[in-house]
């Protein structure tokens, strides 16, 4: 039902606009009856209320909309000519129509209005009978009603030799009471109706206004425009010790955001939009493949950039194919894997930190990395040795590479393999990325992040050769300073520069080269350089850059068109200063690097394949020891994700648990002293925190300090407690190997901690 | 018989002029936003009044070597249907009243890159300036 009010809500704005678009129509058509386009506008317009009107099941509407039709109708072919009479006619069956819409717009029904007397005035009219000048006026909105059809017909019949000699000429005259006194009339039934609750609600037309896009536009243009402005100034008064001038800079800093946010509103529309459409997608590919499927639609008054929803319509529809065709079972496969026949395939729209999310989950069968892989192998996008480095997320997301393709057999659904990196290239074309997560067995869920707008985007500013360019924050998932003797190091594979991440090899571009200048290795001097860790097409790759600046919020200018070809290049801004600065096309970076020299890129990915696979068993074998209270606790370092220090004012409690806020989720906290029955006594103001992360979870572990990272020789013992897998010396001192496992279930119970990041799935695949 | 009016501007010595209605505004400029990698007549990026302009350096688009200008540098923005584009000069002239019936065809002797930006030549009282064709001017084609 409310879909048919929305309906009729769409009808009555659009309607309400056309009709004063009439009004004005016929009183030049008045004075020119010739004026053809504006006729034919007129008839366009009665005849689109009419159609829609009878689709809606108006039947006055209707018929006094068709009636007003027939004589626009004979005037469109020249079978009369619009005199004053003719006009007046129109304008009432406009009256009318209007004085319809108002009692639909009050109650939804058409109510008990009279239409009879303004459609025996119009068929008098075509018929080009005399006046029927006491018919219409004299009656009575209730006496009209009760009339039969045939009454005007006759009354017509018996005055009619009157005017019809000279019709256009003497019209005027002749009809000039009558036509005064319809008007006069049906402006009171028309008046009448809306009188009887003054001010109760506002009309439709009063409560919304059609807003030509582009100006939308404009208006998001200039508000950009102030943003940078705004920018300008809050750095202007930053430093100056007036303070009547920062009170003002700062007002104008929240008016902006203020309105910058209602004008991005101005161009939102609730994704409902787009769903709307897939129920009808699922059910008829669900039947067409044998599936039994339950959309469940979540969020679907998120509301995104009406440019973002057109962009994001394809890589979506995509998906829910996509997930039906492969992702859900068959119904008997499904009840033999103790899973209820009809799949749930769940659509769930959400904000998050400014960005909108949209995840397509099913509860198939989930995609298996050991397939990715192996399709990966087969296909001769990597080799076995490659994969077997590879982290099994990324090993997940392999299946955004051109030219992938897990599905065993083609169907006309999906599975051409030109399906997700084409959903990838258009997310990422937005500013958006793609990603998924999967258990095998029971079920994928694909999660789209989207920017909520175009134009403005967050960006980290960095600076490469004394210039400042500017990467979209979407983009960079870490930022790594390589200074002095840190862990993080320069190294060469081949010629090609690399840096080991966590146990991984990753490939570096430096700006300053990429863009054309100097090979320089600042690094080698000693000097602070700074490694973003990019993510485009798929692939992470780090960017060497001499500074990171900020970050700031900048509005996106279109390339010059000399500059399109250079291909290195989104766009341009104006940074705080005034100064103009370069966005980045991370993507462009990532693809001009490894177009640099093939062969070179060949022979290095082989050994970086080598390296990493040698690396990844070394760092197997590395540990990191940490302190609980008195003990040291090792933790293998390829469980470790991230190294935190939390204030202690951070930490919150929920239920039982402490948590903390991290990155805008909340990051379940354990404390490793409770895990091992310890008691720590160590007050600080921080607490330092092991992070580890798999398929967008995370957990910490706390612990009262972070002592080495080294290389486990030793033997090792065995376990000497709870939480603990054995014991080992390290420095000759007796060293505990804490059970990551038990640990992270510990601190998170819902974790889903994949089967093949066991040790087990390592030796497995090495 | 109709007359145009040409501001006019001096490159690498050379006197030449776009018809007033095609100039947006002159107007010094002394910091520019290097673009890597972009063709070598792109003299950079400014920002004007919010607008990200890109300066054309008018000397290497018509063959002549770039130099490294001291100090703020003269632009002559144009504004064409998409976009404003600023061509960088070395000096601003005098707006010129020409009529049309002085204008002489382009002189065989003119070649290379500037052949093609040039409409025709006027003889002034002292020199001769050349008019340039606006949109070939600002359009991405390397020289």
């Amino acid at each position: 039902m409310e879909d048919f009010d929305d309906v009729v809500q769409e009808f009555l704005v659009e309607s309400y606009e056309n009709l004063d678009q009439l009004d004005q129509d016929l009183v030049a058509l008045e004075r020119d009856p010739t004026a053809r386009d504006r006729l034919a506008s007129v008839f366009r317009t009665i005849h689109t209320i009419k159609g829609t009107s009878g689709f809606l099941a108006f039947a006055k509407l209707e018929q006094v909309t068709h009636a007003g039709e027939s004589l626009l109708a004979r005037l469109r072919d020249g079978a009369q000519v619009l005199d004053r009479r003719g006009a007046d006619v129109l304008l009432r069956v406009v009256d009318i129509v209007r004085a319809l819409l108002a009692q639909i717009e009050r109650d939804g029904q058409e109510g008990e209005m009279d239409i009879r007397s303004v459609i025996v005035e119009v068929e008098a009219c075509i018929t080009g009978e005399g006046a029927p000048a006491p018919l219409p006026a004299a009656d009575s909105a209730a006496k009209a009603e009760s009339k039969s059809e045939t009454e005007p017909a006759k009354s017509e019949a018996s005055a009619p030799a009157e005017t019809p000699a000279e019709p256009v000429a003497d019209a005027p005259a002749a009809v000039d009471t009558p036509a005064a006194a319809p008007t006069a009339d049906a402006a009171k039934t028309a008046d009448a109706a809306p009188m009887e609750e003054p001010a109760s609600r506002r009309g439709v037309a009063d409560t919304s206004v059609r807003v030509d896009v582009e100006l939308l536009d404009k208006l998001m243009r200039l508000v950009g425009e102030l943003v940078l402005t705004r920018n300008q100034m809050v750095r202007a008064t930053e430093h100056n010790g007036d303070h009547t001038l920062s009170r003002a800079a700062q007002r104008l800093n929240i008016i902006t955001s203020e309105l910058q946010e209602g004008v991005m509103k101005t161009r939102m529309q609730p994704i409902s939009h787009l769903w709307s459409k897939l129920p009808r997608v699922v059910r008829d590919l669900s039947n067409s493949l044998g599936r039994q499927v339950r959309l469940e639609l979540e969020g679907a008054e998120t509301e995104l950039d009406r440019s973002l929803l057109e962009a994001v319509k394809d890589p979506l529809t995509h998906l829910v194919r996509n997930a039906v065709d492969h992702g859900l079972e068959a119904p008997e496969d499904r009840v033999k894997a103790g899973k209820p026949a009809e799949g749930t395939l769940t659509l769930r729209a959400y904000h998050e930190h400014g960005h909108v999310v949209v995840e397509v989950a099913d509860d198939g069968k989930g995609v298996d990395p050991k397939l990715i892989g192996a399709t990966a192998v087969k296909r001769g996008l990597l080799t076995e040795t490659q994969v077997a480095a590879m982290d099994p997320d990324d090993v997940l997301r392999l299946v955004f590479r051109p030219g992938f393709s897990t599905a065993a057999k083609v169907s006309n659904v999906s599975g051409r393999g030109v399906g997700m990196d084409v959903v990838r290239t258009n997310l990422e074309a937005i500013g958006g990325a793609v990603d998924l997560r999967s258990v095998v067995g029971k079920g994928t869920t694909w999660r789209l992040t989207i920017p909520l707008t175009l134009a403005i985007v967050q960006a980290l500013i960095v600076e490469s050769g004394g210039e400042r360019y500017v990467l979209p924050q979407m983009s960079v998932r870490e930022l790594v300073s390589v200074e002095g003797q840190t862990s993080a190091r320069i190294e060469y594979v081949s010629g090609a520069p690399v840096c080991r991440l966590r146990g991984r090899l990753l490939p570096l571009v430096r700006l300053n080269e990429a863009l054309g200048g100097p090979a320089e290795r600042p690094e080698e001097n000693g000097e602070a350089i700074y490694i973003a860790v990019l993510n485009g097409e798929g692939h992470e790759f780090g960017l060497v850059v001499d500074r990171v600046l900020t970050t700031e919020e900048v509005v996106v200018k279109p390339l010059a068109s000399h500059l399109k070809d250079v291909g290195c290049y989104a766009g341009a801004t104006i940074l705080g200063d005034g100064r103009v600065s370069l966005i980045l096309d991370v993507l462009a970076l990532a693809r001009n690097a490894h177009l640099g020299s093939a062969e070179r890129a060949a022979a290095a990915a082989a050994a970086l394949a080598e390296a990493a696979a040698a690396l990844r068993g070394e760092s197997r074998d590395r540990l990191l020891v940490t302190r609980v209270s008195d003990r040291r606790v090792a933790i293998p370092l390829s469980m470790v994700t991230r190294l935190e220090e939390f204030p202690v004012t951070a930490i919150e409690r929920v239920g039982s648990r402490e948590v903390v806020q991290y990155r805008g989720a909340i990051l379940p906290l354990l404390r490793l002293s409770g895990l091992l029955g310890s008691w720590s006594e160590d007050v600080s103001d921080t607490v330092p925190a092991v992070v580890y992360s798999s398929g967008g979870h995370s957990v910490a572990l706390a612990v009262d300090g972070i002592l080495d990272i080294v290389d486990d020789t030793a033997p090792h013992g065995p376990a000497d407690g709870d939480g603990l897998s054995g014991s080992t010396v390290i420095d000759d001192k007796v060293t505990e190997l804490l059970d990551m496992r038990r640990a992270i279930m510990a601190a998170d119970p819902d974790f889903d901690l994949p089967e093949y990041e066991t040790p087990d799935y390592l030796v497995e695949a090495s | 018989m109709s007359t145009y009016r040409y501001a006019t501007f001096e490159v690498a010595g050379q006197l030449f002029g776009l018809e007033v209605g095609e100039v947006q505004e002159v107007l010094a400029f002394s910091e520019y936003t290097p673009v890597p990698l972009a063709p070598g007549h792109v003299g950079g990026l400014f920002n004007l009044r919010g607008q990200v302009i890109a300066a054309l350096d008018l000397r290497v688009r018509l063959g002549e070597p770039r130099v490294d200008r001291a100090g703020p540098a003269m632009n002559v923005i144009v504004r064409t249907d998409e976009e404003s584009v600023s061509l960088l000069v070395d000096r601003i002239g005098d707006v010129v009243e020409l009529d049309d019936t002085a204008a002489e065809p382009v002189p065989d002797t003119l070649s290379g890159p500037a052949r093609e930006l040039i409409t025709a030549a006027y003889p002034l009282a002292d020199r001769l300036m050349l008019a340039l064709d606006a949109r070939a001017a600002v359009r991405g084609e390397a020289a």
